[in-house]
């Protein structure tokens, strides 16, 4: 292939640098050229072009909080399947979290993750190390090492950091390392064995719940151990109207404080869990009238996640957060599961939703209010998050996250009014658990450009690569 | 066991004779039953608990009988599968399944291929295979009878699942109460103790509910769930309680005071307190929790006269309910698990005439 592409006649929505206009996309050799009207006719006579017209042309979506599941749970994901699934996604830049088997804990794995997602060359990964050493919670991480090997950040995510000793070390340490730690914000004295939100519906299924506190009570140590040590700590997940409230007053006092939302925290709730789409049965069967089936109640594991989808009240709090700043970016959690994770006992199945695919369509159809603008979306997705964690700022990655001159060609073209059925046997991800099965969904990825190179195009689009 | 899947159908509705008796059964299941399963009362209609409480009438009859057995199931294959320990829902099923003429096979998780990490979803398309028409089950995980009501062809009576529900105990609950006091329409129920926990509670809450009864729920505010009212269970800011429908959760009363639930209730229902919740913390001890919750003499006085005693049973005498009136006149804990028998004769009966 020619080291040259241009993307002709879409709206290009750059929300880091403000844009929003009809323009050409220029790429040569993986940089972006050039950005403007009437640029495809200077492309050399041999560069491929995509036709965009009619479509969004915007930075390539990068996500600060996914799980690959490689190496040790390769029957749930593979560096290539997952990488595969964030291409069909727009995601072009992943950062992997560490709890794998082995964990991200040693230069070496780093390595293998980083070594193995270059050889299928999809998407950009960039590892997440582990805080403690095995993910244990109990000694730190060999943490500059793992910085050395190109770790972005430290967590040990799927586990909170439960200790406030080691989360106290942990931030030090890290502020010499100028990475952020990450962290699950969980008290676990507060959720033991809580498979769903603490609400209504926990108490309608019979279901163990974590509470909201459980959450805001280890955001709050985690935002005073920042505000005492100057680290930066990065909240992942926010999931309640509390972590939100917490987070926000905590920027307004200057705390190094970030945070991520994902995108089933913006659209669904609890209700997720007991009630099916088709079946809105938040009456019992009685009292919508309706012929007695006995099937209302879902159980629905594919909508067990950790955090536990909450209230329409935190949902909506999620959202004024992105809206207004206080959350940074929204991350995915792709949490992708074995069939036999989530074909279970809701007590015995799995937390985590398989998430790459889904996230844009969702974003776009199901966020309450349709209060989330394409622009902000976008930003949310691009600009937002590699400022978060500073990915801009790695060897190379100048401009990432923008179509700026001279930042990596990572591009996605979308169709934000495309309709589509999500159907789970069709994902490129390994990970069938997705709570949206046989939903309408509008907006999808119709191309994904990496490095210049297009990693991905939507068969059903058609569309004109000449 | 039956070849033909819907053997137990058409069969089923009509009469069953036996030594020359007619037992009066209703001619032919109305049109507003076609139920498949029996998972919960959360769905039920007054009409279809009534429909169970007369053939339950009926039943209560057949079992008079010197030889209690009639034909009505014949050629129906009813499995039993108990992942969790129970004595009295199990033989209660088992009797009225027999009693019906229904081939009954008993399974333990202990003893079945669950020990070898065999998933529920494969034991239960096991027991298809071979020809089992219909899935009494009770399990420790709250809607594990829907997983196996949604992959299998199998007609399931959830025998209790987890915290989550206990639609026959409820429904033999109701039948003793239905006995003594006619129609439940107003009258005030009282469902005391540890009230997260208990399938018993929620199933009767729905029940009791769907015929018109007040119901009133008590218990220390550390076994009371979440959601259900407000005013005494504290804020519990984030549980969403505003945002549900009203009749999401059954409309019940919550007052955390026994002595004050307790005034002119027309039945008390006292719940198991599980021993190891004071190890997990939920309640400082089992002395203060009697002193608090116990339902003795002294609190029954409080109530109507001739007040109703129930409880799902195992007794902790002594804790959750005084021996005086655990045994006392007013108590009707071996009633319930002698009605436990002709009302699981109901729920097989009608499920079997369902629709196939």
């Amino acid at each position: 292939m020619s080291g040259s592409l241009a993307i002709r006649g879409g709206r290009m929505l750059d929300p880091g640098r403000g844009l929003d206009k009809i323009a050409d996309v220029l790429i040569e050799n993986g940089r972006i050229a050039a950005v403007g009207p009437g640029l495809a006719g200077r492309a050399p006579p041999t560069a491929d072009v995509i036709e965009a017209k009619g479509l969004v042309v915007c930075p390539g979506f990068v996500d600060i909080h996914c799980h690959l599941r490689d190496p040790g749970f390769e029957h749930k994901e593979t560096i290539e399947t997952g990488t595969r699934a964030a291409a069909r996604g727009g995601f072009t830049t992943v950062c992997c979290m560490p709890n794998t088997e082995p964990p991200i804990d040693s230069q070496a794995t780093v390595e293998y993750v980083l070594r193995t997602a270059a050889a299928v060359g999809l998407v950009r990964v960039l590892p997440i190390g582990c805080v403690s050493r095995g993910r244990h919670g109990e000694a730190l991480a060999e943490l500059a090492d793992l910085a050395e090997a190109g770790v972005v950040g430290f967590s040990d995510d799927g586990n909170p950091v439960a200790d406030g000793g080691l989360m106290r070390r942990a931030l030090e340490y890290s502020q010499a390392l100028g990475l952020p730690v990450i962290d699950h914000c969980e008290e676990p004295s507060l959720t033991k064995e809580g498979v769903m939100h603490e609400g209504w519906v926990a108490t309608r299924l019979g279901l163990r719940g974590q509470p909201a506190a459980a959450e805001e009570a280890a955001v709050a140590r985690d935002i005073a151990l920042a505000e005492f040590t100057g680290s930066h700590v990065h909240i992942a997940h926010v999931s309640t109207r509390g972590s939100v409230e917490l987070v926000r007053a905590a920027k307004i006092r200057g705390v190094n404080v970030t945070a991520e939302v994902t995108p089933h925290h913006l659209t669904l709730t609890h209700e997720a869990v007991a009630f099916s789409p088709a079946c809105p049965a938040r009456l019992s069967g009685r009292q919508a009238g309706r012929p007695a089936s006995n099937d209302g109640l879902t159980y629905d594991t594919n909508a067990k996640v950790n955090p536990p989808l909450r209230t329409r009240e935190d949902v909506e709090a999620c959202v004024e957060g992105l809206l207004d700043g206080t959350i940074d970016a929204i991350a995915t959690d792709h949490a992708p599961h074995a069939l036999e994770d989530k074909l279970c006992e809701f007590d015995q199945a799995a937390f985590g939703i398989s998430n790459f695919e889904t996230a844009l369509g969702a974003l776009l159809t199901l966020v309450p209010g349709g209060r989330l603008d394409l622009p902000t979306l976008v930003a949310k997705l691009t600009a937002g998050p590699v400022a978060a964690l500073a990915l801009d700022r790695r060897p190379g990655l100048d401009g990432l996250g923008s179509l700026a001159p001279g930042a990596p060609a990572d591009v996605v073209v979308l169709d934000p009014e495309r309709e589509w059925v999500v159907k789970p046997e069709r994902f490129a991800s390994k990970g069938r658990n997705t709570p949206l099965a046989g939903r309408t969904l509008r907006g999808q990825v119709v191309a994904t450009v990496y490095g210049g190179r297009v990693v991905y195009t939507l068969e059903a689009a058609r569309i004109g690569t000449t | 066991m039956s070849n033909d899947p819907r053997s137990g159908a058409g069969r089923g509705a009509g009469t069953a004779v036996e030594e020359g008796r007619t037992v009066r059964l209703p001619p032919s299941l109305p049109s507003f039953w076609h139920r498949r399963h029996v998972l919960d009362l959360d769905d039920f209609s007054a009409e279809e608990i009534g429909l169970v409480m007369e053939t339950a009438d009926a039943m209560k009859e057949v079992l008079g009988r010197q030889i209690a057995r009639v034909p009505t199931l014949r050629g129906t294959t009813i499995v039993t599968l108990f992942y969790e320990a129970s004595t009295r829902t199990r033989t209660s099923f088992e009797l009225a399944a027999r009693v019906l003429g229904a081939d009954v096979i008993s399974i333990a998780a202990t003893s079945s291929s669950v020990q070898k990490g065999e998933s529920l979803v494969d034991t239960v398309l096991t027991l298809q295979a071979v020809g089992a028409d219909m899935l009494i089950m009770r399990h420790r995980y709250s809607g594990a009878p829907y997983l196996a009501a949604r992959h299998s062809r199998l007609k399931v009576v959830n025998g209790g699942d987890g915290w989550h529900a206990h639609p026959t105990q409820a429904l033999l609950d109701l039948y003793t109460m239905r006995s003594h006091l006619g129609d439940l329409r107003g009258r005030k129920v009282v469902i005391v103790g540890d009230i997260t926990h208990s399938r018993v509670a929620r199933s009767n809450m729905w029940g009791l509910t769907a015929v018109g009864a007040r119901v009133v729920i008590c218990g220390p505010p550390t076994l009371m769930p979440v959601g259900l009212d407000g005013a005494q269970t504290g804020a519990r800011r984030g549980t969403g309680r505003h945002e549900r429908d009203e009749l999401a959760l059954p409309p019940v009363e919550v007052d955390l005071n026994l002595d004050r639930a307790i005034e002119g209730a027309d039945v008390v229902m006292a719940l198991r307190l599980q021993l190891e919740r004071q190890q997990a913390g939920l309640i400082p001890s089992i002395r203060e929790y009697a002193r608090l919750y116990q339902v003795n003499a002294e609190r029954l006085a409080r109530a109507q006269p001739g007040a109703l005693v129930l409880h799902p049973g195992p007794v902790n005498e002594g804790v959750e309910i005084s021996p005086e009136v655990a045994h006392g006149a007013h108590s009707l804990i071996e009633e319930q698990v002698t009605n436990g028998v002709a009302v699981r004769m109901a729920v097989l009966y009608l499920l079997a005439g369902g629709q196939p």
